[in-house]
C-alpha cells in the first residue's frame, strides 16, 4: 500500500511540478472551446444546442494529449524496469499512474468546466450536470488511455497511432456524457445517462489495469 | 546458480550454456565484446526476460516458483538510471526505497547513508535536471545502499563515473560482499573486484550453424 501511494504521489509531483503536464492540458482544453464560438457564430441558439458536446470533445481531446507521457518517460529512463521488479504488482502500478493522470488532467478538467458552459452559453441549470458528468466520465478516459499507451510504447509517433487507437473507444463515454447533459436541459432526466457513464468508468477500472499491465510486459520484453 | 541459460532476442541466439555458481560473497564479472549479451543475461538474471533454455535456481529453489521474493533480494542497475529530471535525489532515492516496500521508519536513515556512500549530500535537493551524466549515475548506485537487498546485478556501473566515485563503488561493492551478498557486474572497462569468477560471454556465442537451424 505504501509502494501504491508512494507511485501516485510521485507522479502527481511530477505532472505538477514540471508545469507542463496540468497547465498544458488545460489551455489547450479552454482555447479547444474559445475556437468553436468563434468558428461558428456567436448565436446563443446554435452555442446551446452544441454547446455540451463542444465541451466533452475537448475534454477528450485534452486527456489525450497527455497520454502518450504516462509510461513513455518511465520507458525512456529505465525505470519501468524497476517498477516491474518492485514489490508493486505492475496492475496496481497501472491503476496508481492512472490514478495520478485522472487527478492531474481528468479532474481540473471537470472542474473548470462551468467556466466554459459559461463560454458556450450553456444553461445555468445544465451546468452542474455537466460538471458531473465530467467528474464521473473522465476516469473512463485515463484507463482507456492507459491500456493504448502501454500498447504503442516504444513505437515511433506513438502520440498518433495513440490518438486513432483510443479516440474510436472514447466514443461511448462522450455519447453518454454529452447525452446526459443534453437530456437535462430538455427535461428529459439526465440519471440514467450518468449510471451508464459510471457503469462505463467502473468497468474500465475492472479492466483497464489488467491489459496495461499486459501490453507493460509485452514492452519489457 | 544458473544452469545452463541460453538466451534468444528476436530470431537471434545470442548465448547458449552458461552456467555458473555463486557463493556467499561471491562476484561474477562478466566481459565481451559489444553485442555479446552480457546485458541480455544481466536482464535474465533480473527475470526481466526469460530464458530460452536452462534454469535459475536461488538457493535450492527455482527462481520461477517464487519470483516474487527472488525480486525482492535483487537490484538491478541497469544502463539508464531511472531518474527522473522533476525530482530531487533524496524524493528519487525514497521513492524507490518505498516501492521495494520499505516501511517508513528506517527509510530516512538509509538514505542519508545512501547518499554519503556516493558523496551525494551537497545535491541531494537538487532537482535531477541540474545533475551530471556522473552524478546520475551515481544517484541510480545509491538505490543499493538506500534499499538493501542481497543480489546486486550491476550493467556497466561504471560509465561516466570519475576516478573517485568508482572507487566509493567498488568500496561499497566490497562492503556488500563481506556482508555475504552476491554481484554480478558487466563491464569492459576495468573494476577490481577481487577474487571474482569471470565469464567471457564471448566464448558461448552460439556456432553459425547452430544460429541457422535455431
Amino acid at each position: 500500500m505504501a509502494a501504491f501511494i508512494g507511485l501516485f504521489r510521485r507522479d502527481l509531483r511530477l505532472a505538477l511540478r514540471q508545469g507542463g503536464d496540468t497547465g498544458l492540458v488545460l489551455g489547450f482544453f479552454v482555447l479547444t472551446v474559445v475556437l468553436f464560438p468563434l468558428g461558428v457564430g456567436p448565436e446563443p441558439a446554435v452555442l446551446q444546442r452544441i454547446g455540451a458536446g463542444i465541451v466533452w470533445v475537448a475534454a477528450l481531446l485534452a486527456a489525450l494529449l497527455s497520454l502518450d507521457r504516462l509510461f513513455e518517460a518511465d520507458y525512456q529512463d529505465g525505470g519501468l524496469d524497476l517498477l516491474a521488479l518492485s514489490s508493486l504488482p505492475l496492475e496496481l502500478a497501472v491503476l496508481a499512474k492512472c490514478l495520478a493522470h485522472w487527478v492531474a488532467t481528468g479532474l481540473p478538467l471537470a472542474l473548470i468546466s462551468p467556466f466554459l458552459a459559461l463560454l458556450v452559453d450553456l444553461e445555468p441549470a445544465a451546468i452542474p450536470l455537466l460538471c458531473s458528468s465530467l467528474l464521473i466520465g473522465t476516469p473512463a478516459l485515463s484507463l482507456i488511455g492507459s491500456v493504448a499507451a502501454a500498447l504503442t510504447l516504444g513505437a515511433r509517433r506513438q502520440g498518433v497511432i495513440l490518438s486513432i487507437l483510443v479516440l474510436p473507444i472514447y466514443i461511448p463515454p462522450l455519447v453518454f456524457g454529452a447525452g446526459a447533459v443534453e437530456a437535462g436541459v430538455v427535461g428529459a432526466g439526465a440519471r440514467p445517462y450518468l449510471l451508464i457513464l459510471g457503469a462505463l468508468s467502473l468497468a474500465a477500472l475492472a479492466f483497464c489495469p489488467w491489459a496495461s499491465a499486459a501490453g507493460l510486459r509485452q514492452a519489457l520484453e | 546458480m544458473a544452469e545452463d541459460l541460453a538466451c534468444r532476442r528476436g530470431e537471434r541466439l545470442v548465448f547458449a550454456g552458461v552456467s555458473f555458481r555463486l557463493s556467499v560473497g561471491g562476484a561474477l564479472l562478466l566481459t565481451g565484446p559489444n553485442g555479446s549479451g552480457k546485458t541480455s543475461l544481466l536482464r535474465l538474471l533480473a527475470t526481466l526476460i526469460a530464458p530460452a533454455a536452462g534454469r535459475l535456481l536461488w538457493g535450492t529453489m527455482q527462481v520461477d516458483a517464487d519470483i516474487a521474493s527472488y525480486r525482492a533480494a535483487l537490484h538491478y542497475i541497469g544502463h539508464q538510471d531511472g531518474v527522473k529530471p522533476g525530482l530531487t535525489p533524496r524524493e528519487t532515492l525514497d521513492f524507490w526505497a518505498a516501492l521495494r516496500g520499505h516501511g517508513a521508519g528506517r527509510r530516512p536513515l538509509l538514505l542519508d547513508e545512501a547518499l554519503g556512500t556516493f558523496a551525494l549530500e551537497t545535491v541531494a535537493d537538487w532537482p535531477c535536471r541540474w545533475l551530471s551524466a556522473g552524478q546520475r549515475r551515481r544517484l541510480a548506485l545509491a538505490r543499493l545502499v538506500a534499499s538493501p537487498a542481497s543480489i546486486w546485478l550491476l550493467d556497466e556501473p561504471t560509465s561516466a563515473l570519475d576516478h573517485d566515485s568508482q572507487l566509493r563503488l567498488e568500496h561499497a561493492i566490497a562492503g556488500h560482499r563481506a556482508s555475504g551478498g552476491l554481484v554480478v557486474v558487466a563491464s569492459h572497462t576495468p573494476i577490481a573486484l577481487p577474487a571474482a569468477e569471470l565469464i567471457s560471454l564471448e566464448a558461448f556465442a552460439p556456432l553459425p550453424d547452430h544460429d541457422a537451424a535455431g
